[in-house]
């Protein structure tokens, strides 16, 4: 529980630094910059994957790869555990077949009731349609806007926006992040770590807010 | 521009630093001399290559950015002139009948839909086939739908838009349009949830949305990288100044204006959301992208199933059988493919490099799938027709035989004949193989296809319509001016909408080519 809190705090600290103040860093730079963390480089897919398998293996939790294209079984690779996605979906469903249902039954057979073409009121396979779309559009809010609301997006400023070679990893780099933040995080054994697994374009990335 | 040394930029390229720069094309363009380009493959041991050209990474992505971010060519200009003429035409021609009312139209007492809703069933159909590739495909594991399946989307949506002016514009007052919107009105009283005409509002409002999140939703990554790309130009201070893009005068630099690129960044910016690539992200958003092409699946299948209700629960001969929610969706499938042929075939030939992407076993493969819904199609129209005197009803035999079939009798007769010649003769040209691979017969075919469609629903509703039980009530439609202007206003609305796309979003999901390409595979053995 107290995790969770703190991650929620975490995040209205990313967005509202004036409402909610950040920890005070564990490293900071010479210019007195927080530490976002560490980043290197790696060119090919199988380099990347093995590389995410022993950061993974090394201990590490607050790390992430930054990769132009879904990595196939990266989940696996990276220790990620499954979204509960599909869950808040299932609920947005019954939500919006609930509300199509009350929507149809609660206006056509209580608030207004009124013959029209001389079917029953409560004719519940008149209200199969309305009912069936409604539970489809409340799914799919729920998915994009589930997935982008557990993304913690939209967040337009971030840390390693600020490093110009980030860029590529929208292209053909694939970038391993690791955080400051992260327990096991040290500036020296983890730059070795990235170095011995193979990582290129080693960085230590300001948060310059 | 032609003051850098061309090994500079040539280092620029490599970078992607140059805007709009392609990478040089394929070397090999065909297999052993003939029209193959390697994607033809028959042998079923072995798997068509998805993209050709032996492309890295990062070629790709100059390929599909470079579309977005070259100045506008010449052609796409003369061409973006017209369409959009032709669409302010349209929108004039929608403001007479505001101004004036649906007298402008040749409805008279007998048929009252008539080019209003052919043209609104003909443009949701055509819509369907961008969420049938994006969906099914998807559900399917069929790779091949990533060279189409952004293109197809794009122009579910801009379908869409212009199916929406149709059934909004032909309720005559259109002030009173919210009457179909879930509130009472003045008087305390709702729409009528029990009639499918309301049932239709919702299935397309809901298509519409979830069409356009989907949509959005795959491009949030690709806009990320054109983002990236105009940050990157900037950073390396390579960017090219603001140019006026007119057909005269193109290329006329504007001293004080923003660069392109300073815009890029802020648009694209903004409607990435702030991507970042991260694996985490990537992991929910493969999870959601899943999950709404499952339930995007039975979307589209109910959508043309409602509008079919529309004609199938009334009691009218010719519209009233149960054989319409099939025979609409796999009609709907076969036109919008026929569409995405169409729009596709052209640019194919047009923009460098595209044919790495679009094979012509990409090609080939919507061949077949034209071939399947188009018999599927042929099997309706015969049911309906076996149906008609199977069943024994003299009202709907009478229909089939005399309005539609016979050329002495029925004054509609050439419309079903184009319909059936369209629709069902057309395709079995792809029972050969050399057809399924000639770029210009498909086209052609898909051309053939597309106007066969809009019969199909002209002879269903005007056909149906313009005889009904009593021989007192038979009246012909003749359409007016605006009746025509009007459609190939709404057709110049979907081009605009289309070569707008084209001009400034990624035409293909990028990440989804770079996954198909087989570096992209963890494992070193493969």
């Amino acid at each position: 529980m107290k995790a969770q809190i703190d991650k929620l705090l975490s995040v209205v600290a990313d967005y509202f630094p004036m409402v909610v103040r950040k920890p005070a860093p564990r490293f900071v730079t010479e210019r007195g910059n927080r530490v976002y963390g560490l980043v290197a480089e790696f060119t090919e897919t199988p380099k990347v994957f093995h590389a995410a398998e022993h950061v993974r293996d090394a201990g590490y939790s607050k790390w992430d790869v930054h990769t132009p294209f879904p990595i196939h079984d990266i989940e696996t690779a990276m220790g990620i555990k499954t979204t509960r996605l599909p869950l808040m979906a299932g609920g947005a469903a019954i939500a919006g077949v609930a509300t199509g249902a009350l929507l149809q039954w609660g206006t056509t057979a209580i608030l207004f009731p009124q013959v029209v073409q001389g079917k029953p009121y409560d004719a519940w396979q008149a209200f199969l349609p309305i009912t069936f779309e409604l539970g489809i559009l409340f799914t799919a809010f729920m998915c994009i806007f589930g997935m982008l609301a557990l993304n913690g997006l939209p967040r337009f400023h971030h840390p390693l926006f600020s490093h110009a070679r980030f860029c590529h990893a929208s292209n053909d780099t694939f970038v391993i992040a690791i955080e400051a933040e992260d327990p096991n995080f040290d500036p020296v054994k983890t730059r070795e770590l990235l170095e011995k697994i193979g990582g290129t374009h080693i960085a230590l990335i300001e948060d310059e807010n | 521009m032609s003051s850098i040394h061309p090994d500079e930029s040539m280092a620029r390229r490599v970078a992607g630093f140059e805007p709009g720069a392609q990478p040089p094309p394929r070397r090999n363009k065909t297999v052993g001399g003939g029209k193959d380009d390697g994607t033809l493959i028959e042998d079923p041991g072995k798997r068509a290559p998805l993209v050709l050209g032996d492309r890295s990474f990062s070629e790709i992505t100059d390929i599909v950015c470079g579309y977005a971010e070259a100045p506008m060519p010449r052609p796409w200009l003369v061409a973006f002139t017209i369409f959009s003429s032709v669409a302010a035409l349209g929108t004039g021609m929608i403001l007479y009948l505001l101004i004036t009312g649906v007298g402008v139209w040749g409805l008279n007492n007998q048929v009252g839909w008539a080019w209003d809703i052919t043209n609104f069933v003909f443009w949701i159909g055509i819509g369907h086939a961008g969420t049938l590739i994006s969906a099914v495909l998807c559900l399917l594991k069929q790779n091949w739908r990533t060279a189409v399946n952004r293109s197809a989307e794009a122009m579910t949506i801009f379908a869409v838009v212009c199916a929406g002016i149709f059934p909004g514009i032909h309720v005559g007052r259109v002030w009173f349009a919210w009457y179909l919107a879930p509130v009472p009105n003045s008087n305390g009283v709702w729409p009528n949830f029990r009639s499918p005409l309301l049932w239709d509002v919702f299935a397309v409002s809901t298509y519409a949305t979830v069409s356009v999140l989907f949509w959005y939703m795959g491009m949030i990554p690709d806009i990320a990288t054109l983002r990236d790309r105009a940050k990157l130009r900037l950073h390396h201070n390579v960017s090219r100044p603001f140019a006026l893009p007119m057909p005269i005068g193109n290329g006329l630099i504007l001293p004080f204006a923003p660069r392109p690129d300073m815009i890029r960044a802020y648009i694209y910016g903004f409607m990435s959301l702030g991507w970042r690539f991260s694996s985490r992200h990537w992991h929910r958003y493969e999870k959601a992208y899943l999950m709404l092409a499952g339930i995007a699946t039975p979307l589209v299948l109910s959508v043309h199933s409602i509008v079919s209700f529309d004609f199938a629960t009334s009691i009218l001969p010719g519209w009233h059988t149960t054989i319409f929610p099939p025979y609409f969706v796999a009609g709907a499938v076969f036109g919008g493919f026929a569409m995405v042929l169409l729009l596709m075939i052209p640019l194919r030939a047009c923009l460098p490099n595209f044919s790495d992407i679009l094979t012509l076993r990409h090609l080939e493969n919507m061949s077949k799938i034209l071939l399947l819904t188009g018999t599927m199609v042929g099997f309706a129209y015969s049911m309906e027709f076996f149906i008609a005197w199977y069943s024994g009803n003299v009202y709907e035999l009478e229909l089939f035989v005399n309005t539609r079939v016979r050329p002495d009798r029925a004054p509609y007769w050439w419309a079903y004949w184009t319909m059936i010649s369209c629709n069902v003769i057309s395709p079995q040209l792809f029972w050969f193989r050399r057809c399924r691979q000639n770029p210009m017969i498909i086209w052609m075919v898909a051309l053939a296809v597309t106007v066969g469609m809009w019969f199909e629903r002209f002879v269903i509703i005007v056909t149906s319509l313009h005889r009904a039980f009593l021989p007192g009530e038979w009246h012909m439609f003749f359409p007016t001016w605006v009746d025509i202007l009007t459609f190939v206003g709404s057709c110049g609305i979907f081009m605009t909408l289309f070569l707008l796309f084209l001009k400034f979003l990624p035409v293909f999901a990028l990440a989804e080519v770079k996954v198909v390409m087989p570096q992209s595979s963890p494992h070193e053995h493969h």
